[in-house]
């Protein structure tokens, strides 16, 4: 059965903190960094990258357009 | 391209040709002058996308509002305007009128839409003017320290009203969306929201139809976003969503008003 894979990349330094990708994300994969960036905001990283599925829920409700999505099909 | 589930490296998937999402390339590289977790960006975004898919960059022209949104020629690669306070839709005709073959949109909040501007959102939308209007609703002055506005609801605290709105001193909130849809002006009259991804996909649909409306010369398309001002509200963003949905969206209910000049509501 074809699978999706996905994975997001952060723009670490454009992140404010805002958590909403977090709530966005149907198979929660992401977390806050405790680190904070040089504005000294907490930015979002992937936790579980196992689970993302590049639905790119999080990236649509990203209210600064920080995050980009990748997306390959895999056989499971 | 087909790899083992297990063998897969986020290095394999992080590659240019697996590039599934990114910002609209008409979004610029400045940082966004709104707070962590404002709808302002999340629409912006949007705004450039549909620009982007229907190809009018070179043929649109944006008015800017008085509030937080005033510098959104800063972030969105398009001409802009920007107006007096309230005066958007008034710039917005004389733009339509003298180039009526280019895209004129208004990005207004409601405290420029409602407030200071009601006046000449409601003749704009009365002469049928072919214009889009955008409109974020927060219920807050947000950008001056979040007083009360026309938009905010009944108990609803502010900065000025402490206490929450008291309606026998203060007045009933206002639907000006509800209001303009009954006008015989506007073709296409819809509130939307953008704090879900569900919401995201179907606030682009109606910009996306609010922009295609242009070219029809029915009217003036309106699409309100009811949106949160967590910085205003005081509260988290994520918190702020949720208050939205519990209280906001029972007076702002969600969905079209009005569709090709039929009311559906």
């Amino acid at each position: 059965m074809a699978k999706q894979r996905g994975a997001i990349v952060v723009d670490i330094e454009r992140c404010k903190g805002c958590e909403l990708c977090i709530e966005a994300c149907p198979t929660s994969v992401l977390r806050m960094e405790r680190k904070v960036n040089g504005k000294g905001y907490h930015f979002a990283y992937m936790e579980d990258p196992g689970e993302c599925t590049g639905c790119i829920n999080c990236a649509i409700v990203c209210p600064d357009g920080v995050i980009s999505v990748y997306r390959v099909k895999v056989e499971a | 391209m087909s790899i083992h589930v297990k063998s897969m490296d986020v290095k394999d998937i992080i590659k240019k040709e697996n590039l599934v999402y990114k910002k609209s390339p008409l979004m610029t590289d400045n940082v966004l002058s709104y707070c962590p977790g404002c709808g302002h960006g999340t629409v912006h975004n949007i705004i450039a996308e549909v620009i982007e898919e229907l190809g009018i960059q070179s043929q649109t022209i944006a008015v800017a509002p008085v509030g937080c949104s005033v510098l959104a020629y800063e972030f969105v690669d398009i001409d802009w305007l920007q107006a007096a306070h309230g005066r958007a839709p008034a710039v917005a005709t004389g733009l339509k009128r003298v180039m009526p073959d280019k895209y004129i949109f208004t990005y207004q909040g409601d405290g420029d839409l409602a407030a200071i501007g009601t006046g000449e959102t409601i003749h704009a939308c009365n002469r049928g003017e072919h214009i889009t209007i955008i409109f974020i609703n927060n219920g807050i002055y947000g950008m001056t320290g979040g007083q009360m506005a026309p938009t905010t609801l009944a108990g609803m605290v502010s900065s000025t009203s402490p206490y929450g709105r008291d309606v026998s001193t203060m007045g009933n909130p206002m639907k000006i969306t509800e209001l303009v849809a009954q006008l015989p002006g506007t073709y296409y009259v819809t509130r939307q929201a953008v704090h879900k991804p569900s919401n995201v996909r179907k606030t682009k649909r109606a910009i996306r139809k609010a922009f295609e409306n242009q070219t029809l010369k029915k009217g003036v398309s309106l699409v309100e976003v009811v949106s949160n001002c967590n910085s205003g509200w005081k509260m988290s963003p994520v918190k702020s969503n949720k208050w939205m949905e519990e209280n906001m969206f029972s007076f702002y209910p969600l969905g079209d008003i009005k569709v090709d000049g039929e009311l559906v509501k």
